[in-house]
């Protein structure tokens, strides 16, 4: 159970969160204009490293905030806490 | 023997004045309180307490805690427990224990008869044979014999398990001389602190130890430190609790087994730590030597903490076997105690004098090793020799303890993901580096001392204490009197003169050290092959004891050192702990937590049948009126709506309010249609898709007003389409101005539907316009009804006339009442979801699950119009797109009517060509007896199905192949003409 | 190879076991091989097999970055089953327990193979429904499953006394899949090695393969290991977790992300439990294993990991769902827990496949793929030798993706 920091609540346990999916770019503004193999990639590949990757969380157990973190997947270690994506 | 043959005259931390009774293997006994199950049977004479797991060979007591390899109990009756360390089990009125595995008893057992064949079952032998004619002949044998313990099968009586959290800056592990100076370190320095220990007594080594500090008996220091830690505030200490666990991000667990207050049986803490400190001592391990299992041969702290702590004898004339110093002090305290001590075995080529002085009086066998026991059902003498080989020398004795050395317990280090390194000096593996907030202390980190352990303790906990930014005030520590120094010469096997011997390196498991190396000469040569391939290891005791000795057999044959052969992985638990404790009071309707509308009690009175209805609610299946069968309720209620006017519960309907300047873009983005030109007043059905394109939702959602939108989507999937919302608005699109609010608990819904819906709905509003002129389907209305505020929606999912009254729940069983009340003559019925979905078949309205099963998209439902060509984008649109590029066969919905009318399908079946058994064309998504057409019909998804429509297809069953006629989706009022009258 | 048997045991107990032979050699590394299997798990070594078996090809090596079977067929729960659902899948299942079936005797090993049937608890309707539709599309193919009652069900799982009519989740039914089995799982590992090496294949432990290596058209010749350079022409990554890893070093990306799944023991205690019991509705699974352990798994962890451990919520979920159906289990004790990496793909069905990269196989994205390693390395054995995909696995290339044609086994609305 990790312990996640939620830029509005602060440390609490992964047990109030749900966990978001793995942070891929951003989703593009005009998918129309990219190519179906773009698209796919963008869509079915991901990052897969030993080590940081970015990842999203949503305190539904909490605030609702969703935010974005930077993972260690060998440690769990949070290598950034990242923050909320609300304006 | 007389009962308490065996108990010392004086010593000891029982309590004389306290008799306890209780039952072992069917006999009465007595002890005293204090008592380990296992010290008040040493004092009652009985030294055979077990058989072993294969060979069933006879077994005694070898450690005096939860390392015990040698003897496992079962407790029966209200404290049922399988599996038990003998050396564990507190004695208590009314114990009442018996031997594990093996039948009648441990003295007559018939499976001893395992012995004679112990030559034709090695280590895995039973991936050798056993094949022919196949393993399920044996299999059921094998099954008996192995399992050790019955498993419990009662509910416990008294008292309940517990969960719950804990948070502190220094959590001190082991309440023995270096965690009791860690902590009260910690304590005064003001941190918050929990120190748990899995005795009852604070002490750890102290308390079967004959020790000094401050040149008083130790136990007074423990129990001064005791009582200044429980003074403060800032300290919670938990007794008889075992950390056994080491997760991620400081998180521990804890299990106590004896909580203070009476009715919790046992409690379970998550401790979240900010520093751990790792004070949980070091495990003797066991020499390895043939006939090394005896009943008799003990570990020799074991034998020092029965004397010291429970004053019990575990024999007259006692052999020590060595490799190190810490048995020097053992022997001296068991002569003190008065057992003869009749020689110190020891492989040693050095032996220092300060030990030899210790031991003065007992003859010293330097160089010498003990080659094999005697006896049978209890050791009767040791047989020595040089280590080198040479004649053999016979020793009586009737009490043989042991001590290949110490290792440090690194179990809950080393699940921390520490990493290990094999120290030389003391011939162990010690913690190396920490990858979490961690540090170990004393002889956890291989200072087997115990002046060491304090000033180790002292130190770590003001490193500790610097991590959590706090300063260390500067104490006194006790001081100790003169040690004997730890030093040793590895011994992790004694040779075996007789190739046929059995040296066991792990006596719970009974594996020898031929096994070993048997394991590497067919191949099996790392560690963990070894441990697999022999099963070394894997049992209750997860080989505390034992394991470092395969290591060093390993490292012997293989001319290799420990640390390149490495340990294998320490799992938690470090003991095995109760699946109740694990679990806690989670239990009942609360392990999956439900909802339920506001009306489950009228549902429940009026006879409904209540079942999971998604998304954890529950919900009215089907009234059923007495001596009805389920088809008869069903098509009672469906034909109330056809007919006449029926009502149903809506309330778990998933409800959003939507809000916000970018509302509509948001709805627009969302769903694959336009939502962004609706009127006010106005509703649209939508569908909803991932960016997979596949469908999530579908549903409608209103427009209640400038940037203002409610949506409802399907009971179902409202969390995922929360999720989604949320997902879209923060993460992909966080400039945009919408709020979301759940509202699906705060609005409640009844769905009055039928041919007369309108005419029960007038009698009770009579400020809303229910013309189809004024009021058409797809509109939404404000007002009151039956005197309550509600939003009437214009929805239909039965295809009849239907109006949603929306209210505040709190007003919710009100509104009903009053429906049924006004609905009374009219022969108003309440309907149920399985008459929802009768109607919803006879109508061909989409159902998320059965028609779209993530492979279906809106085309294949002759859904198409709803994708729309306008928008550049929305989810999913890009997917469907690729998907569809691809020129392969759809599964497109249709109707079928089944040859025979009365004929019903299991949802689900497959349709295949001419029946065949093949790969299937398509299957039938919904079946039902349709009241309106009077004969079954049936959905399906079928390839190519609307060019196939007026052909037939064939659904295979199990048993036999059913035709029907493919027909359109829709068997009832395909023109819509009733829902919008 | 020495044939084991019950005389050659005993043959063998006159000499107390000395004159065993090792069950696979260790060769020298060569330089050049034909194929190079990456990963000495249950999905390589049976691939390497096959490949030795079925088609002649022997000069194999497979190379292993620790000890041969210490991958996920070290860590798995053991059930064997072909309760699925879609067209694509059902076949190959099918086929994998039908190789179990033979096995013990085709590699001369006992793999204590039991087929002791599996029965769903269904506790809820729709569950139901997505199971009677598995059944019916099952029965196509041949595999069993068949729908009990709830005292049927009792009757066979005697020690499930909760879910009854008041509780939270009633048990509404069964459905059993008598195909289903159990098998010690070390022993696949071993077996095959066993008989892979009396083919004349290679395995070499201790080998950890750091890079793929690609020749100046692109395909692959090889690869860099800790122990140097080996070269062959076709070389196959079936190293579960790890596949990316591996994979990234030629600049291939697959749709696959590591996950971390995690199973328990308790205590061994006396027969208990004589199926595989498995609760989908409640999200839980336990079979018992010969030892008398009871072998439990739930959910795996949310996030991608690679860090075999356990996730103490996620732990404690399958406990609480265990101990519904399981009451008097609160008494019985954990006495083991292990994590175990594993990739999935993005629709969460397995992939077997060439590659973009000529030479280059992948099998990757197992699920549940202790129960596939004998349909597994079988086909994927096909693939390398005849670069044609056995007609099994042809729905699980890796060119499905291109038109997001996903394999969903779910039988839900969401493809994860």
């Amino acid at each position: 159970m990790l312990l996640l920091t939620c830029p509005f609540c602060g440390p609490r346990d992964e047990s109030e969160f749900a966990h978001g999916g793995y942070a891929r770019k951003q989703r593009p503004d005009n998918p129309q204009m990219m190519s179906d193999d773009a698209w796919v990639d963008y869509l079915t590949v991901p990052d897969n490293p030993m080590g940081p990757v970015r990842e999203k969380w949503w305190h539904v157990r909490g605030c609702g905030t969703y935010f974005t973190v930077e993972r260690d997947t060998r440690t769990h270690d949070i290598t950034d806490e990242g923050e909320s994506h609300a304006s | 023997m007389p009962a308490s043959a065996r108990r010392l005259p004086t010593g000891g931390i029982i309590d004389r004045s306290k008799s306890i009774g209780f039952r072992f293997n069917g006999k009465s006994y007595s002890g005293f309180a204090g008592d380990t199950l296992a010290s008040a049977l040493i004092a009652n004479g009985v030294s055979l307490t077990a058989r072993s797991f294969k060979y069933h060979r006879p077994r005694g007591i070898v450690g005096a805690g939860h390392e015990e390899p040698g003897s496992l109990v079962e407790l029966v009756g209200d404290e049922q427990s399988a599996n038990q360390p003998i050396t564990t089990v507190r004695l208590r009125d009314g114990l009442d224990a018996r031997s594990v595995n093996c039948w009648p008893s441990p003295h007559f057992d018939l499976m001893g008869i395992n012995q004679l064949f112990s030559r034709f079952i090695p280590a895995a032998f039973y991936y050798k044979t056993f094949m022919w004619p196949n393993w399920h002949l044996f299999e059921p044998h094998i099954r008996r014999a192995a399992g050790l313990a019955s498993a419990p099968d009662a509910l416990l009586h008294q008292g309940l398990y517990e969960t719950r959290h804990g948070h502190c800056d220094i959590l001190v592990v082991g309440a023995g001389p270096a965690g009791l100076t860690a902590a009260l370190a910690a304590a005064r320095a003001g941190a918050r602190v929990m120190l748990v220990d899995d005795q009852m007594q604070a002490g750890g080594s102290l308390s079967g130890l004959a020790e000094n500090l401050d040149g008083r008996h130790a136990l007074q220091w423990v129990d001064d430190v005791v009582a200044e830690l429980d003074a403060l505030a800032n300290v919670v200490r938990l007794r008889s609790a075992t950390a056994w666990a080491y997760r991620e991000h400081n998180l521990i667990m804890v299990t106590e087994r004896a909580p203070d207050e009476d009715h919790v049986f046992q409690r379970t803490w998550r401790v979240r730590a900010r520093q751990v400190i790792i004070a949980t001592g070091a495990i003797e391990r066991a020499m390895v030597f043939a006939d090394n299992d005896r009943p008799g041969i003990m570990m020799a702290s074991a034998a020092q903490i029965y004397v010291n702590r429970y004053a019990v004898a575990p024999g007259q004339r006692a052999v020590v076997f060595t490799n190190n110093n810490s048995a020097y002090r053992v022997a001296a305290e068991m002569k003190a105690a008065g057992i003869e001590v009749a020689a110190i075995i020891d492989s040693r080529t050095d032996i220092d004098d300060a030990a030899r002085s210790l031991a003065a009086g007992i003859e010293i066998c330097q160089g010498q090793v003990v080659s094999r026991s005697e006896g049978r059902r209890r050791v009767k003498a040791a047989v020595i020799r040089s280590a080198a080989g040479g004649s053999e020398r016979r020793i009586a004795c009737d009490l043989l303890v042991m001590s290949g050395g110490w290792n440090p317990a690194v179990h809950l280090f080393s699940q921390s993901r520490g990493s290990l390194r094999y120290d030389t000096g003391i011939e162990a593996f010690v913690p190396d580096r920490a990858v979490q907030a961690c540090l170990c202390a004393g002889s956890a980190s291989g200072l087997f001392t115990l002046s060491g352990a304090i000033e180790d303790g002292a130190e770590k906990a003001r490193l500790a204490l610097r991590a959590c930014g706090l300063d260390s005030p500067n104490a006194k520590l006790p001081t100790t009197v003169s040690e004997l120094p730890y030093t040793i010469e590895a011994l992790w096997h004694v040779e075996q003169d007789n190739p046929a011997a059995k040296s066991f390196v792990d006596i719970q498991n009974d594996v020898t050290l031929n096994d070993v190396h048997l394991a590497m000469r067919e191949g099996f040569g790392a560690v963990e092959h070894v441990k697999r391939y022999t099963t070394a290891g894997m049992g209750i005791d997860q080989g505390k004891t034992g394991n470092i000795n395969v290591i060093g057999a390993i490292a012997n044959r293989a001319g290799q050192d420990l640390q390149d052969i490495g340990t294998t992985t320490f799992r938690s638990p470090y003991v095995p702990i109760e699946f109740g404790a694990i679990g806690g009071q989670r239990e009942g309707p609360v392990v999956l937590p439900y909802r339920h509308t506001p009306i489950t009690d009228w549902h429940r009175q009026a006879g409904a049948e209540m079942y999971e209805a998604g998304a954890r609610w529950r919900r009215p299946g089907y009234y059923p009126l007495k001596g009805e069968s389920f088809q008869q309720t069903v098509d009672r209620e469906s034909l109330a709506v056809r007919e006449g006017v029926g009502v149903y519960d809506g309330a778990p309907l998933g409800k959003f309010e939507i809000k916000g300047p970018d509302a509509g873009k948001f709805l627009d983005l969302l769903y694959t249609n336009v939502f962004s030109t609706l009127k006010t007043g106005m509703g649209r059905y939508g569908l909803m898709l991932t960016d997979d394109g596949i469908i999530l939702d579908d549903g409608v959602s209103f427009k209640l007003g400038d940037n203002h939108f409610l949506m409802s989507t399907s009971t179902g999937h409202a969390d995922e389409v929360n999720r989604h919302m949320e997902h879209v608005l923060q993460i992909e699109r966080p400039q945009w101005q919408v709020m979301i609010t759940t509202v699906t608990t705060q609005w409640a819904n009844a769905t009055v539907c039928g041919p007369k819906a309108r005419q029960l709905v007038e009698k009770l509003c009579t400020d809303i316009d229910l013309s189809a002129e004024a009021f058409p389907f797809m509109a939404m209305r404000e007002g009151t009804v039956a005197g309550i505020a509600a939003r009437i929606c214009r929805v239909s999912f039965t295809g009849e006339l239907s109006f949603e009254i929306n209210v505040a729940a709190r007003h919710f069983a009100k509104l009903w009442d009053k429906i049924m009340e006004a609905g009374g003559p009219m022969g108003i019925v309440p309907v149920g979801s399985e008459a929802n979905h009768v109607l919803r078949v006879e109508k061909g309205f989409l159902s998320l699950g059965h028609e779209a099963d993530g492979t279906t998209d809106a085309y294949d439902l002759g859904m198409g119009w709803i994708m729309s060509k306008k928008k550049p984008d929305y989810i999913g649109k890009r997917s469907v797109e690729i998907r569809r590029a691809k020129d392969r066969p759809r599964r497109e919905l249709v109707g079928l009517l089944i040859d025979d009318p009365a004929r019903l399908v299991t949802e689900g079946a497959p349709v295949t060509p001419e029946g065949r058994r093949q790969a299937s064309e398509g299957l039938v998504t919904a079946c039902v007896h349709s009241v309106a057409l009077k004969r079954s019909v049936a959905l399906a998804l079928l390839e190519d199905g609307r060019a196939r429509i007026g052909q037939k297809a064939h659904i295979r069953m199990k048993d036999d192949v059913v035709s029907a006629e493919i027909t359109a989706p829709c068997f009832y009022d395909p023109d819509g003409e009733r829902l919008r009258s | 190879m020495q044939h084991y048997s019950f005389l050659s045991l005993a043959r063998n107990a006159l000499t107390n076991h000395q004159n065993w032979q090792a069950a696979w050699r260790s060769p020298p590394l060569k330089d050049r091989y034909d194929v190079i299997i990456i990963g000495a798990g249950g999905h390589g070594l049976a691939t390497a097999y096959y490949l030795a078996k079925n088609h002649g090809v022997t000069n194999v090596a497979v190379l292993e970055k620790g000890w041969l079977g210490g991958g996920n067929v070290a860590r798995n729960t053991v059930t064997i089953r072909s309760n699925y659902m879609r067209d694509e899948s059902i076949p190959f299942y099918v086929k994998t327990v039908s190789l179990y079936d033979g096995l013990t005797k085709d590699l001369n090993y006992n793999l204590m193979y039991s087929k002791r049937s599996m029965i769903d608890v269904v506790q809820t309707y729709p569950k139901l429904r997505e199971i009677r539709r598995r059944m019916l599309h099952m029965d196509l193919y041949g595999a069993t499953y068949e729908p009990i009652d709830v005292a049927e069900l009792r009757r066979r799982i005697p020690s499930l006394t909760g879910g009854g009519p008041g509780s939270r989740l009633p048990v509404i039914a069964g459905m059993v899949h008598t195909d289903a089995a159990v098998c010690r799982h070390d022993a696949v590992a071993w077996g095959y090695a066993r008989a892979a090496d009396d083919h004349g294949v290679e395995m070499h432990q201790n080998t950890e393969v750091r890079e793929l290596l690609r020749d100046a058209n692109g395909a692959i010749c090889g690869v860099e290991t800790n122990r140097g350079t080996v070269r062959a022409d076709k070389v196959a990554v079936v190293v579960s977790g790890h596949t990316t890893t591996l994979t990234e070093t030629v600049g291939l990306r697959l749709p696959l992300k590591t996950f971390n799944l995690t199973a328990f023991v308790s205590e061994p205690v006396k027969p208990l439990i004589d199926v595989v019991v498995n609760c989908p509705d409640i999200g839980v699974y336990l079979s018992q294993s010969d030892k008398g352990e009871l072998v439990i798994g739930g959910a795996p962890d949310p996030g991608q990991s690679f860090r075999r451990d356990i996730k103490q919520n996620v732990f404690e979920d399958a406990v609480c769902a265990m101990l519904e159906l399981f009451p008097a289990f609160r008494r019985l004790k954990l006495m083991r827990q292990w994590g175990g990496s594993l990739d999935m793909a993005h629709d969460a069905s397995p992939i077997v496949s060439t590659t973009d990269i000529p030479g280059l196989f992948v099998s990757a994205g197992w699920w549940g793929g202790f129960k596939a390693i004998p349909a597994g390395g079988f086909t994927l054995a096909h693939l390398i030798a005849n670069d044609e995909p056995h007609p099994l696995i042809a729905p699980f290339g890796l060119d499905r993706f291109n038109h997001l044609d996903f394999i969903l086994e779910s039988g839900t609305t969401i493809a994860r």
